[in-house]
């Protein structure tokens, strides 16, 4: 399956067209990660966002799971707004492929195509209740 | 013709290489230099793999510049001259200069064979020509690869198979476009519409080539030529004046970005139907020619059902910093597939491995990587006596940090008896490393494009980055670097 099709499936892009995923496939890269390997690093800077296309991966403080995250999951995007180096690493927990979206190239999809700003921020807003409801 | 005796025989080695274009003479060069027992196969019947029949249009975009302020024999030198292969030997280094006839300072493609040519037959580099790899599978922990000579048995396989088989987009109608590769000369486009399906190398390649004779040409894919990213390009240095001339206003140029919904044949014509991916927008165009400027894969064979798999719709391995598939281990590539490890691509940067300058690195920190894996040999490390100065030294003049920007850098260890010199390795490998404290420099590139030499400090598995100041001559050797690093190694 292309990536084009791939991304049609996924909730993050459901409302933009067949042509617009088609420009999104086109103009970024996929990568393959081998499990275990880290994707994200805490502390540094200058990371990519991250769109999961096949696969898991496992966002890990001190080497600890601290959540999973599956196919049609992002992460990486609050270090790619803020500039801010990431809190914690990212590392693959079974072959993850990835759409891999550079942090400068987020903010002009994010303007260019508004559909997908709302469903990042709604996915976002639904991770922060989440956070909040753990809270002892 | 007499027998002749050919090296390699069927049997049992520790490493596999197939090919015998440029990375996997580079493999096949570093691993005898480091004693590992290897075949090298080939089904050509000579070296220069790609450069036997690429670019088409007969020159490369990666420079070598004959006079340069160092020796040739230099290591510095590298960095003048992207197309030689490495060696240690002073007869063998920076062969392509001296084929070169100086019309450029980009070698034609019969220049770039001849010093692969040359680099084999000085090294003396045996191969088993004539020999076709066909099938793969596992036998315990050993790679078998039955050929048509008969079966090799190995620890580790390297395939450096080349990125060069004709892909084709799947775009209805597009199977009836001639791909790259059966381009015929310029002047066969004189006077006619021309659509190229395509924005990349081979796209504008071949727009360059027919620029004098086409009475119009398109090119058109779905993604925007990224002018910020060909600030880093190769393909900067030759292929955009197709480019120029449609942002400058020109007549008879146009760079569309769109996705192909159809091609029709009518006629002695052909119909592209097209819709704007970064404008509203269908377009109807009718041309004489189509050419599917698509690209390449890697000829993978039976290497998928084995398990190896791909990115960018299965035209590219996906593989580990190390360049060994993500997902079969033992299955390692080198040469132009080497690109199917991206690296960090922090800031959106990549590593330069689609070309001889980047994968000719990668292979020698491979040939290191799998004669320490296979043999256990990790060659000595030298004693660093003034790491600063070290360090900055390598900033100014690595050839490896300059072309592998953010993906090789150059590491050394702090130990109880001093500092030491950890060679080159990917970076990735340096990060995610649990070792002693340890310094990594390496050349790095900001949003914007800029250079910026970069130090990062390991100590009990924590990471920290120390971007240094630009320099407009890239020279990062005066006091107030010393003064920056010092403060980071104490």
């Amino acid at each position: 399956m292309s990536v084009a099709d791939t991304l049609g499936q996924l909730a993050l892009f459901a409302d933009l067209t067949p042509t617009q995923l088609e420009a999104i496939a086109h103009s970024h890269e996929e990568d393959v990660f081998a499990v275990g390997e880290r994707v994200l690093r805490r502390g540094l800077s200058g990371g990519n966002f991250y769109v999961i296309l096949e696969g898991e991966a496992s966002v890990e403080i001190e080497g600890e799971e601290r959540h999973r995250l599956a196919r049609g999951e992002f992460f990486g995007e609050i270090s790619a707004l803020t500039g801010e180096p990431p809190t914690a690493d990212v590392v693959a927990a079974t072959i993850l492929r990835c759409l891999v979206i550079p942090g400068a190239q987020l903010e002009r999809l994010l303007l260019d195509r508004p559909q997908f700003m709302l469903r990042l921020l709604r996915m976002e807003a639904r991770r922060l209740r989440g956070t909040l409801e753990w809270q002892p | 013709m007499a027998a002749v005796e050919r090296p390699f025989p069927p049997g049992d080695y520790d490493v596999v290489v197939v090919g015998s274009g440029p990375g996997g003479l580079q493999t096949s060069y570093c691993l005898r230099r480091l004693g590992v027992r290897h075949a090298t196969l080939s089904r050509d019947e000579r070296p220069g793999g790609m450069f036997q029949r690429f670019p088409i249009f007969q020159r490369l975009i990666t420079w070598t510049k004959p006079d340069a302020p160092v020796a040739r024999t230099s290591r510095e030198y590298e960095w003048y001259d992207h197309n030689s292969l490495l060696a240690e030997e002073p007869e063998l280094k920076a062969l392509v200069p001296d084929l070169m006839d100086r019309a450029f300072d980009l070698p034609s493609r019969a220049e770039m064979e001849a010093g692969i040519a040359a680099f084999a037959d000085r090294a003396r580099l045996e191969v088993r020509y004539g020999c076709t790899w066909e099938s793969t599978r596992h036998d315990g922990d050993r790679l078998v690869l039955a050929t048509s000579d008969g079966e090799y048995r190995c620890r580790a396989a390297v395939f450096a198979l080349g990125v060069t088989e004709p892909w084709r987009a799947d775009v209805p109608g597009l199977e009836h476009a001639p791909h790259y590769v059966d381009t015929e000369t310029p002047e066969r486009y004189a006077d006619r519409d021309v659509f190229v399906v395509g924005k990349r190398n081979s796209g504008f390649e071949v727009a360059q080539g027919i620029l004098p004779w086409a009475r119009s040409i398109t090119l058109g894919s779905p993604r925007p030529v990224q002018t910020d990213a060909l600030a880093l390009s190769a393909l900067r240095v030759r292929y955009l004046h197709p480019y120029d001339e449609y942002a400058r206003g020109g007549p008879g140029t146009y760079v569309l970005d769109v996705t192909i919904e159809r091609i029709e044949r009518r006629g002695e014509r052909f119909t592209v139907v097209a819709h704007g991916t970064t404008w509203d927008g269908t377009l109807e165009l009718e041309v004489d020619d189509v050419i599917a400027a698509t690209g390449f894969q890697t000829p993978l064979q039976d290497l998928p059902q084995l398990g190896v798999v791909t990115v960018a719709d299965g035209r590219i391995p996906a593989l580990t910093p190390f360049w060994e598939s993500v997902a079969v281990p033992g299955v390692y590539f080198a040469g132009n597939a080497s690109q199917g490890a991206r690296g960090l691509g922090r800031r959106g940067a990549g590593a330069s491995s689609t070309a001889v300058n980047g994968f000719r690195y990668n292979a020698r920190v491979l040939a290191r990587h799998l004669a320490q894996r296979l043999n256990g040999a990790a060659p000595a490390a030298e004693p660093v006596d003034d790491v600063v100065a070290f360090l900055l030294r390598e900033l100014t003049s690595a050839p490896e940090l300059w072309v592998q920007k953010g993906y090789l850098c150059r590491v050394v260890s702090a130990g109880a008896d001093g500092f030491a010199d950890e060679d080159v390795v990917p970076l990735t490998h340096f990060f995610d490393t649990a070792g002693p404290d340890a310094y990594a420099a390496s050349i790095e590139v900001d949003e914007a494009g800029g250079i910026v030499p970069t130090v990062y400090a390991r100590r009990g598995g924590e990471i920290a980055e120390h971007r240094l100041e630009p320099h407009p001559l890239h020279e990062y050797e005066g006091d107030a670097y010393r003064e920056h690093v010092a403060a980071v190694v104490s």
